[in-house]
């Protein structure tokens, strides 16, 4: 029997660093909203409700082929550590660590993808791959969502698709997001240019945990705005015309900045690099600030001495309750910033006599 | 550097990017938690709900006779799930299938705000839509058979509950 615990062997797949233009495309995820059509939304089912909605779900799940591959975890047994820990593999939502009452997580073993349940719609499925695959992505969601709709009677409607909670996810349901690093972008200062081109073609900018606004570390998250109208090939296809462009752009202002300025970009790089191998106390922001230079740097053949799989698990390993699940206590921002130095000297074999 | 909302040094540079010019916020990491938790992607599209709800009903109403308009409709309430149109317009969320029909001259706007005005394309759900209307009758009926037996009308409890059964054993094996 799986537990959550069983997840920090690896850091999942979209981590991988695998896949198409993996030197910017950090992951390819979609998920798809859907209702049982015999039951209240969510945040207004009773208790009773959304226990009915799970246990019915459950038993589809549990006499479907990929069962044997998920590891089902109730979010009422579950520690706030651990749902963070969840949150930050990207397995659930803000929405549900947060929420009350009988919700849960379906998660495949390997990552690919896993199903919410009770979330703001009865079932948020989602899948995820590593680099810039929105194709196979695609299938492989498609695959559980017609199991699943065979099964169970989704609210469906003739002219607005399949029916959500919110009226913004009605239609397809589907949210495809494309996560980006582009630390060069905003060295250069084209990142609000792009960022402009792509609201005029529907398509919305978040930050790395899907949070409106902030930008950790140059990660960036696209995805479609549009959900009513456009099938989901066109959605696909969307992605498939437009983020090649980003990554063009990216590729050529870190040409730019090799060109232009080597030993500046250069000395940025290493001087990141050096605060991860030798700081004391060290913040979860500036972490991530270093890792992106160094994770770019990786690229640029500037720093020839860590592996992109190293730094993607020093990304996720080093976020509060990653950190704290590795030292094993609680503890709090304080003590962690003195924690996630050490684990970073540990893994950067600069953890001398000294600590 | 201070950060903005207390004394505590600002530990947390963000840039907020969504509004139409970059804006610098300097924090320290109890702010920034704050202020991070509150862009969470469900708030942001729930406010962008409710605030377009309100606009588009204020573009469709005479000034003057909107607010009695207004009253009326925000009673208005479905069937089903008993959720208001009022309670909708605020929390930016629906409480059942069923509100799609029934405050469908509004969310017709709505959504050709939102989407554009084009009907659903794509997948088509695998029992179709009449199906899903016919299950959608359940929340109903599960409803008025509670208050059925709430009232001791169990004559009329036991008649819900026969067409309860009805329904869901055309359920899918």
């Amino acid at each position: 029997m799986l537990t959550v615990d069983d997840l920090m062997q690896g850091c999942g797949e979209w981590l991988q660093g695998k896949g198409r233009d993996n030197d910017i495309v950090i992951s390819t995820r979609i998920r798809l909203a859907r209702n049982l059509a015999d039951f209240p939304f969510t945040s207004i089912a009773s208790e009773a409700e959304q226990r009915q909605i799970l246990d019915r779900v459950r038993d589809v799940i549990a006499a479907s082929p990929f069962s044997e591959q998920l590891l089902y975890v109730p979010m009422e047994e579950l520690s706030e550590l651990d749902r963070q820990f969840l949150v930050e593999r990207h397995l659930i939502s803000r929405e549900l660590a947060e929420g009350q009452g009988p919700k849960a997580v379906f998660i495949d073993h390997a990552e690919r993808f896993s199903i919410m349940v009770n979330e703001e719609d009865h079932l948020r499925i989602q899948a995820m791959q590593s680099g810039f695959e929105p194709e196979p992505t695609w299938a492989l969601i498609n695959e559980l969502d017609d199991y699943l709709g065979q099964k169970l009677v989704f609210a469906y409607h003739q002219e607005w698709g399949f029916l959500t909670a919110c009226p913004t996810n009605v239609g397809t349901g589907m949210r495809v997001s494309v996560m980006l690093h582009l630390p060069a972008s905003v060295i250069v200062k084209q990142i609000e240019q792009i960022f402009r081109s792509l609201e005029k073609l529907e398509l919305v900018v978040r930050g790395l945990y899907g949070e409106g606004s902030q930008a950790l570390g140059d990660f960036y998250q696209v995805s479609n705005q549009v959900t009513l109208g456009r099938s989901e090939g066109e959605l696909i296809r969307k992605m498939l015309d437009v983020i090649p462009a980003i990554v063009g752009a990216e590729r050529k202002a870190r040409q730019f900045l090799l060109d232009e300025g080597s030993q500046r970009v250069h000395d940025r790089i290493s001087r990141a690099y050096g605060v991860l191998k030798t700081a004391q106390i060290i913040s979860s922001q500036e972490t991530l600030e270093c890792l992106s230079l160094v994770r770019m740097g990786v690229h640029l053949g500037l720093v020839k001495d860590i592996s992109i799989p190293l730094l993607n698990e020093l990304f996720l390993y080093t976020q509060p309750a990653h950190l704290q699940k590795v030292v094993g206590v609680e503890m709090d921002s304080a003590d962690r910033n003195v924690e996630r130095a050490r684990f970073l000297k540990k893994k950067l074999g600069t953890a001398g006599p000294m600590g | 550097m201070k950060c903005q909302k207390c004394d505590r040094p600002a530990t947390y540079h963000i840039t907020e990017l969504t509004g139409p010019t970059p804006v610098e916020v300097h924090l320290c990491e109890q702010h920034a938690q704050e202020y991070l938790g509150r862009g969470s992607e469900p708030s942001v599209e729930m406010t962008q709900v409710a605030e377009q709800m309100a606009q588009q009903l204020a573009k469709h109403m005479v000034v003057g006779q909107a607010a009695e308009e207004m009253k009326r409709l925000d009673q208005q309430a479905c069937p089903y799930c008993g959720i208001t149109f009022y309670k909708f317009r605020n929390q930016g969320r629906l409480g059942c299938p069923h509100d799609y029909e029934v405050f469908r001259e509004q969310l017709e706007v709505l959504l050709a705000n939102i989407h554009g005005d084009t009907p659903h394309k794509g997948k088509v759900s695998h029992h179709g839509p009449q199906a899903s209307k016919i299950r959608t009758e359940l929340i109903r009926l599960r409803r008025e058979m509670r208050e059925a037996v709430e009232n001791e009308e169990y004559e009329r409890a036991s008649q819900l509950r026969d067409e309860i059964r009805r329904i869901e054993s055309g359920e899918v094996s």
